[in-house]
């Protein structure tokens, strides 16, 4: 089904406004087409009869915040997501983040974790899993808390245990969980090299300095003046000669940084070369 | 009758059976249409790459796969990228979005149909072809709505008859075509001859 349409374009920039002066959530940049979904459907779930419903309840009941952030954010996410690229970083990339003593990994907008766990298998089966933090951070509280927990459905388990073989993972991939009714729950060691937090690329500062950040799929909900400003933000989080990795339909080209970063092959990877 | 609004983007959307009647269409497409088209076809067998090559041995257009944020162009065609929804910003651009499946399908028909009646309203055209389940029969009835154009592909030609029947039980459809027909159909809507 396709949602009703009772979102105004109009209303939808007040709303905005509001939350950002309230909250201090800064949504105003964001695609507004994605947006515009995301406003009618939590609309149709939380059963607000208008547009106006929803505002009232937001300006007025601080605590409904943390719901509107949670379905207004876009959640989607896999273990192994497009293989290929997973891949390259087995292959390239890793090898060649191995030649430091130390790594720090930045996986921005990691969502329910999938991504994290994904390259924490990868680092196991490097041997660089001891040597390596992998910061995870989202806007969104509630997908971090269930980032941290190691538990995913099991009944994705097929999709990713393909996913992982065509990556080139060569163990049996239930071996890094255990089933329990309807649950994987992976086991510990993987997430003790993970560090959950929230973090707003929207208005949060660079934090540290990586050799790898990850930010797939987030970029496409934002417009090009906020996808730069967040580029920028990459660029001083980046350690000279490191590496940022986007989702599949995401490029560094036509962006402010372009020019001081080299693409891998034809792999959504650039490199910082000066 | 119907050409006195003018056509400022044509959809089109399949499923099963739908990339036979592109190759049969694309070849016969003037090159200098006034309007781009954006083409949503379900093909989990397919990796874009190689349908990208395919449409665009066969067209005289080019033939791109469309990317986030990007610009469109008259007489472009572009194909919805795999496992994406894609979204119209405004007249003239468009986003991507990986947001939970619609009908089952990513991208959906339905999701771009419905984007882009609410930014092209009545000058939204919309072509929905052969296939085996109602992905696109809501977005032809809110692009319906719109006073957009509703084209179906004439079921008794339709590899898979369900989708094209579905609509022309269910809506108001404005044209029913037969494969071929759609191109010179699709010429005379441009405004540059
Ligand atoms: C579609 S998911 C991508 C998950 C994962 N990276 C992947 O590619 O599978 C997008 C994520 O970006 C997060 N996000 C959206 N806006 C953000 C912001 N301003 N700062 C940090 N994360 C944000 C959302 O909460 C969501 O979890």
């Amino acid at each position: 089904m396709i949602e009703l349409d009772i979102v105004k374009n109009d209303d939808m920039e007040m709303l905005l406004k509001d939350i950002s002066h309230l909250y201090g959530y800064d949504f105003t940049q964001y695609s507004k087409a994605s947006l515009k979904r995301r406003l009618n459907r939590i609309c149709m779930l939380d059963k607000f009869a208008s547009f106006a419903e929803l505002r009232y309840r937001l300006i007025h009941d601080g605590a409904y915040l943390s719901r509107f952030i949670e379905e207004i954010t876009v959640n989607v996410t896999e273990m192994f997501r497009d293989p290929h690229f997973y891949a390259t970083l087995r292959h390239h990339i890793l090898p060649i983040l191995g030649t430091y003593p130390f790594i720090r990994i930045w996986v921005a907008g990691c969502s329910t974790g999938e991504e994290a766990y994904s390259l924490a298998i990868l680092l196991k089966e490097t041997n660089l899993f001891e040597k390596t933090l992998i910061y995870a951070t989202d806007i969104n509280p509630s997908v971090l808390e269930k980032a941290s927990k190691s538990i995913f459905p099991l009944n994705q388990m097929k999709q990713y245990s393909r996913n992982y073989i065509l990556s080139g993972g060569e163990k049996d991939f239930s071996s890094y969980y255990v089933s329990m009714y309807d649950v994987a729950k992976f086991h510990s060691g993987l997430s003790s090299k993970m560090i959950f937090s929230t973090h707003n690329l929207v208005s949060d500062s660079s934090f540290n300095e990586f050799q790898l950040i990850l930010c797939r799929n987030v970029l496409i909900y934002f417009d090009k003046d906020l996808q730069n400003k967040v580029f920028k933000l990459f660029d001083d989080s980046l350690q000279p000669f490191g590496f940022l990795a986007l989702g599949a339909k995401e490029t560094l080209r036509f962006s402010n940084i372009e020019q001081r970063y080299k693409q891998w092959n034809e792999d959504r990877i650039w490199k910082k070369i000066s | 009758m119907m050409n006195r609004k003018t056509t400022e983007i044509l959809l089109i959307g399949g499923s099963a059976g739908s990339i036979s009647v592109l190759l049969e269409v694309l070849p016969h497409l003037n090159d200098h249409l006034s309007f781009p088209i954006m083409v949503v076809v379900h093909r989990k067998a397919h990796p874009e790459s190689i349908l990208e090559g395919l449409l665009g041995f066969r067209s005289r257009l080019p033939v791109e796969e469309a990317y986030d944020k990007m610009t469109l162009k008259a007489n472009y065609i572009y194909l919805v990228p795999a496992d994406y929804h894609l979204l119209f910003e405004n007249k003239q651009m468009v986003s991507l979005d990986c947001s939970e499946k619609v009908n089952y399908s990513r991208p959906s028909i339905d999701v771009t149909f419905q984007s882009a009646a609410q930014i092209y309203m009545k000058h939204t055209v919309a072509l929905l072809l052969s296939g085996a389940n109602t992905d696109g029969l809501e977005g032809l009835r809110y692009i319906a709505q719109q006073q957009g154009t509703v084209l179906v592909q004439d079921p008794d030609t339709a590899e898979i008859a369900y989708m094209p029947q579905q609509a022309l039980l269910n809506l108001q459809v404005d044209t029913v075509l037969k494969p071929e027909e759609m191109a010179s159909f699709i010429n005379q809507l441009s405004t540059n001859y």
